[in-house]
């Protein structure tokens, strides 16, 4: 299974589990900046932590801080090894375009439509500099 | 269509200084948006100066050493002290350093100590139809629906960066086109004494943001202004539940006469039919304790205490003692009203502990309890508080909240939707 997504954010390239998400996230309130664990207790992937996963977003919700919170998890490495969102979000993914003007390396984040997410939940993803994604079977 | 900057913006562009990082910074959201140009902006709110963490320090300091400045009027939203000294914030070092460096790196560059997320009641309010850059979801949705400025939800960096440049992508909210309604939230099946309760307007901007995702919607079935805490309240909510960045009430919001002038086409995309169940559904979906016996705080003030706000907490506290604290959170605006006439010992006396320039889900303030119960009458503070604080919610109006405060046990008054 691969697929060619478009770059939304160049950066390195990951892989990592793929955690797909099955609801939309508010990264501040919803995800520790310091762990990267998913503390929204009313989103259904509550516990999970987003840290060195191949990160699939539907969507995202609420405050405006998701930007602070996915830098703070780039400088601490605590970041995703990539993103796949299913459209770009010029809030959080500013959080990696400021990172890069920060001199820190970010992660890829790519975009990939939220239908096709299914066909990567659980396996080992690898999201490539070019945005291929390839799942090993 | 690709971005042109002008000949001015591709100088800026390249430098090396702190206005070069902001423009970039700029230049670089306006491409992933697809914009095709910047506009010049009004004003800034600006959200970034809360730590998370040392990276934004890093990032504020890093645009003072290369001697950025704001270029237009930039209030403040909260930080995570409380620097008129109200609260005890439990920051412990070296975040509370960190904390404070961040807060002195936004006053360095140039942006004013209004250290409020209700900066439109502090005196910063944007003219009807002025594009600006606000960050802050419950600011950016009260300026673009009840002020009629135009903004997009700004995040954390992007909004300095627009302050510092004086420039916004032309995207999305800026543009007349895109603000017209697609979807009707029609409330006229609620019953007028619920619609005119105030627990109606937090529980209705939940549902609504649940409703509407990033859609932009009209209330429909409003009859009368319910006031500005009332729509402060309503946005905040669902900003919070959903994504929204501007919604309209005919016949109450600017933009919206009635619903036929600010629908995009002759017939709404949809219209969500609110049922007394859905709201029901709202309210019970706001609270996340099971049926505690004893509830352990009440916080109120997200968004910000208004001053009218704080005549209804002391006129409903009435000189009781409270058996448990209310943090009642607000800006510095509202507190040199409540200083003046000696109401702020007066409450205080009481049990309230009052809480400016920040608030207690965005740095720790209430004590930490491994099954503490939070009551609250905000759409916001019952969204953050369980993931933020570890505190379960208890949803109910201020004035069951201050019941429920001075007894130390929920007390709950039926309002039926």
């Amino acid at each position: 299974m691969s697929a060619t997504a478009e770059i939304l954010v160049p950066g390195k390239a990951g892989e990592g589990e793929a955690l797909v998400l099955t609801a939309p996230i508010s990264f501040w309130g919803g995800v520790d900046p310091k762990t990267g664990r998913i503390a929204d207790v009313r989103h259904p992937q509550h516990g999970e932590v987003i840290a060195g996963r191949v990160l699939f977003l539907p969507g995202t919700i609420g405050s405006s801080s998701a930007s602070a919170v996915l830098m703070e998890l780039v400088h601490n490495g605590g970041a995703p090894a990539a993103l796949v969102l299913h459209e770009p979000d010029a809030i959080l993914l500013l959080g990696l375009i400021v990172a890069r003007e920060m001199g820190w390396q970010t992660p890829i984040a790519v975009r990939l439509d939220r239908g096709a997410f299914d066909a990567y939940r659980g396996g080992a993803v690898t999201v490539a500099a070019d945005g291929a994604i390839t799942v090993a079977v | 269509m690709s971005l042109a900057l002008s000949p001015q913006e591709q100088a800026i562009v390249a430098g090396q200084d702190g206005a070069g990082m902001a423009m970039r910074i700029v230049a670089e959201s306006a491409r992933l948006l697809g914009a095709p140009r910047l506009i010049p902006i009004a004003s800034a709110h600006i959200d970034g100066a809360l730590y998370h963490g040392d990276s934004g320090t890093l990032f504020a300091e890093r645009l003072v050493e290369g001697g950025a400045k704001v270029a237009v009027r930039s209030t403040l939203n909260v930080g995570a002290l409380d620097l008129m000294g109200c609260s005890r914030i439990r920051l412990e070092e070296p975040q509370r350093g960190m904390a404070r460096r961040m807060m002195e790196a936004y006053r360095k560059l140039g942006c004013e100590q209004s250290w409020t997320c209700a900066p439109y009641q502090a005196g910063h309010r944007p003219a009807l139809g002025s594009n600006v850059a606000w960050g802050e979801s419950n600011a950016v949705v009260f300026c673009n629906s009840v002020l009629g400025a135009r903004t997009n939800r700004y995040g954390d960096f992007l909004d300095i960066a627009c302050a510092i440049t004086a420039r916004a992508p032309d995207y999305g909210l800026h543009r007349p086109e895109n603000r017209r309604a697609r979807l009707v939230f029609d409330v006229s099946g609620l019953s007028p004494s619920f619609l005119a309760s105030e627990i109606a307007w937090p529980v209705l901007g939940s549902l609504y943001g649940r409703e509407v995702g990033n859609a932009i919607g009209v209330v429909k079935g409003v009859t009368g202004h319910p006031g500005e805490d009332a729509l402060k309240a309503f946005g905040a909510a669902a900003a919070s539940s959903g994504a929204v960045g501007l919604f309209h009430i005919a016949g109450v919001t600017p933009e919206a006469p009635d619903v036929a002038t600010i629908l995009a086409g002759p017939e709404p995309e949809a219209v969500i039919r609110v049922t007394h169940d859905m709201a029901a559904k709202a309210r019970a979906g706001l609270s996340t304790a099971a049926a505690p016996k004893t509830i352990d705080a009440v916080a109120i003030g997200s968004p910000h205490l208004s001053h009218d706000e704080f005549d209804s907490l002391e006129r409903l506290i009435a000189g009781r003692r409270l058996t448990v604290p209310i943090y009642a959170c607000t800006g510095r605006h509202a507190l040199a009203l409540l200083e003046k006439d000696g109401r702020r010992k007066r409450l205080e006396a009481s049990g309230v502990v009052i809480v400016a320039d920040t608030c207690v889900v965005v740095t720790p303030i209430m004590p930490e309890l491994s099954s503490g119960v939070l009551m609250t009458n905000s759409g916001k503070f019952a969204h953050y508080a369980p993931g933020n604080t570890g505190y379960a919610v208890l949803y109910a109006s201020l004035a069951d909240c201050v019941e429920s405060a001075v007894l130390g046990n929920p007390v709950f008054t039926d309002i039926a939707a």
